[in-house]
């Protein structure tokens, strides 16, 4: 049995299973929507395998990378656009 | 169906629509006419910086007259438009760049316009991104940014309400001696003048003589949304070098933030590169060269690269004015990097000659009869 992963999103702790990625750890922390688009659109996972770019938020600092393909590891720091 | 109109402008790229909107306001009777859409060649491919050039004094006077006008519809762009007052920041790697900051300097204020030194560390202040070591720079507060092809677009709707008229996807296939223009449909639509503002299409419409207007080739690389990467739009002073050296590739550091939180890269500048196609050893160098300046820029996401062309003349100024052999054809091309910002200008100093006015500056240095008869015969 493995361990639980911590992280941060938003800056709120979320416990998850080993094999998150951040956006599913987004998901379980309440938050739908990631970012706003150009137009102000409210976005978030659309594809979850790293085509569609919409799932795309802050982690540990790194703007813009993609939710559905990196997963969650020990003290990750995960941000979305909380005005989204 | 054709009525006598006073002019017909070949090409809605930002320097036609800016000289349709300038004729129609004059009162003429004015046709825009374009293959593709508005501004959809060169405009669509440029970066959209309102800069004032000093390669020599006529550019200056060009742009900085320019950039006025520019200023004077700033309050009426559009939001569509994307006007931006970030200001350039000419960036001095050493103590020679440096020199040319003070010597750059000087020549604005001479000249009215508002500039500031900024020396050694200062820049960092300014723009964190830079990498330490940069000797200083110049900063002009008074440049600024905008979306080109939508300013066309909105320029030809100005140019509608003042009573122009505009076709899109009607093909120019030369202009007619006697004044008007022959469409590739065959259908010839009369005008006392035709004015070819064509850009790198323009000496195909006057074969076989053509023009002395070369295609210059240039990459433009655009990232993700990075709201307040930098501040200014930024170019190294060597630039100067690459826009202005001899023919071979060249590449400079320059780079545009966008409205949109986006960062615009280039320069690159190829004679006789006449395909799109992107060229990755040159956008290569052209992302390592703006890496040397900003080390972090390597970290951010490039959504699009794409390819554009100037259009080049021999002395890097534009041609406005008359044919020295042929009063009825009229041109406003040849304006390579610096379209959007003399766009302006450029309409003006048409109309006020074909109305017979005079000029707010003098228009001898852009006017086609500088280029002997031939020269103009050879592309």
């Amino acid at each position: 049995m493995s361990e639980s992963i911590r992280v941060r999103v938003n800056g709120e702790d979320v416990v998850v299973p080993p094999g998150t990625v951040a956006a599913a750890a987004a998901a379980r922390a309440g938050v739908t929507f990631f970012r706003l688009s150009v137009g102000g659109d409210r976005r978030g996972p659309l594809c979850g395998m790293g085509i569609c770019f919409e799932c795309r938020m802050t982690i540990d600092g790194r703007p813009h990378q993609r939710g559905c393909m990196v997963v969650c590891e020990n003290g990750m720091e995960l941000q979305t656009d909380e005005s989204a | 169906m054709s009525e006598a109109r006073d002019t017909i402008i070949v090409g809605a790229g930002i320097v036609g629509s800016a000289c349709a909107w300038e004729c129609a306001k004059r009162g003429l009777r004015v046709l825009l006419l374009d293959a593709g859409p508005i501004g959809g060649g060169t405009t669509a491919a440029g970066m959209g910086h309102i800069v004032v050039m000093d390669d020599s004094e006529a550019q200056f006077a060009l742009t900085a007259y320019s950039r006025r006008l520019w200023d004077e519809l700033a309050a009426e762009l559009p939001r569509e438009v994307e006007h931006d007052p970030c200001g350039t920041l000419w960036a001095a790697a050493d103590e020679e760049e440096m020199a040319e900051v003070h010597r750059k300097a000087h020549y604005y204020r001479e000249r009215g316009i508002e500039v500031e030194v900024i020396e050694g560390s200062n820049l960092r202040e300014m723009e964190p991104r830079l990498r330490a070591g940069l000797a200083g720079g110049l900063r002009v507060p008074g440049d600024s940014v905008v979306y080109p092809p939508c300013a066309a677009r909105w320029m030809t709707e100005r140019a509608r309400e003042a009573g122009a008229e505009v076709r899109t996807g009607a093909r120019v296939r030369r202009l007619v001696e006697e004044g008007g223009v022959e469409l590739d449909t065959g259908e010839v639509i009369e005008a006392v003048v035709s004015v070819n503002a064509a850009g790198i299409g323009a000496g195909g419409l006057m074969m076989p003589e053509g023009l002395p207007v070369r295609g210059r080739k240039g990459h433009l690389a655009i990232t993700d949304r990075y709201p307040g990467f930098v501040r200014h739009q930024i170019i190294e002073l060597g630039y100067l070098k690459s826009a202005h050296g001899g023919g071979g590739d060249s590449v400079a550091f320059n780079i545009q933030p966008r409205k949109t939180g986006q960062m615009l890269i280039g320069s690159s500048r190829q004679y006789d590169a006449v395909d799109t196609q992107v060229e990755p050893p040159i956008l290569d160098r052209m992302l390592r060269r703006a890496i040397e300046y900003i080390p972090t820029l390597g970290e951010l996401s490039v959504v699009r690269v794409w390819t554009g062309q100037r259009a080049a003349t021999p002395d890097k100024l534009p041609l406005i004015g008359p044919m020295p052999s042929n009063s009825a054809i009229w041109l406003a091309t040849g304006h390579e990097g610096l379209g959007i910002t003399t766009s302006l200008g450029t309409a003006r100093l048409l109309a006020d000659r074909l109305v017979g006015g005079e000029p707010e500056i003098p228009s001898k240095a852009y006017d086609p009869g500088r280029f002997a008869v031939e020269a103009l015969a050879h592309v």
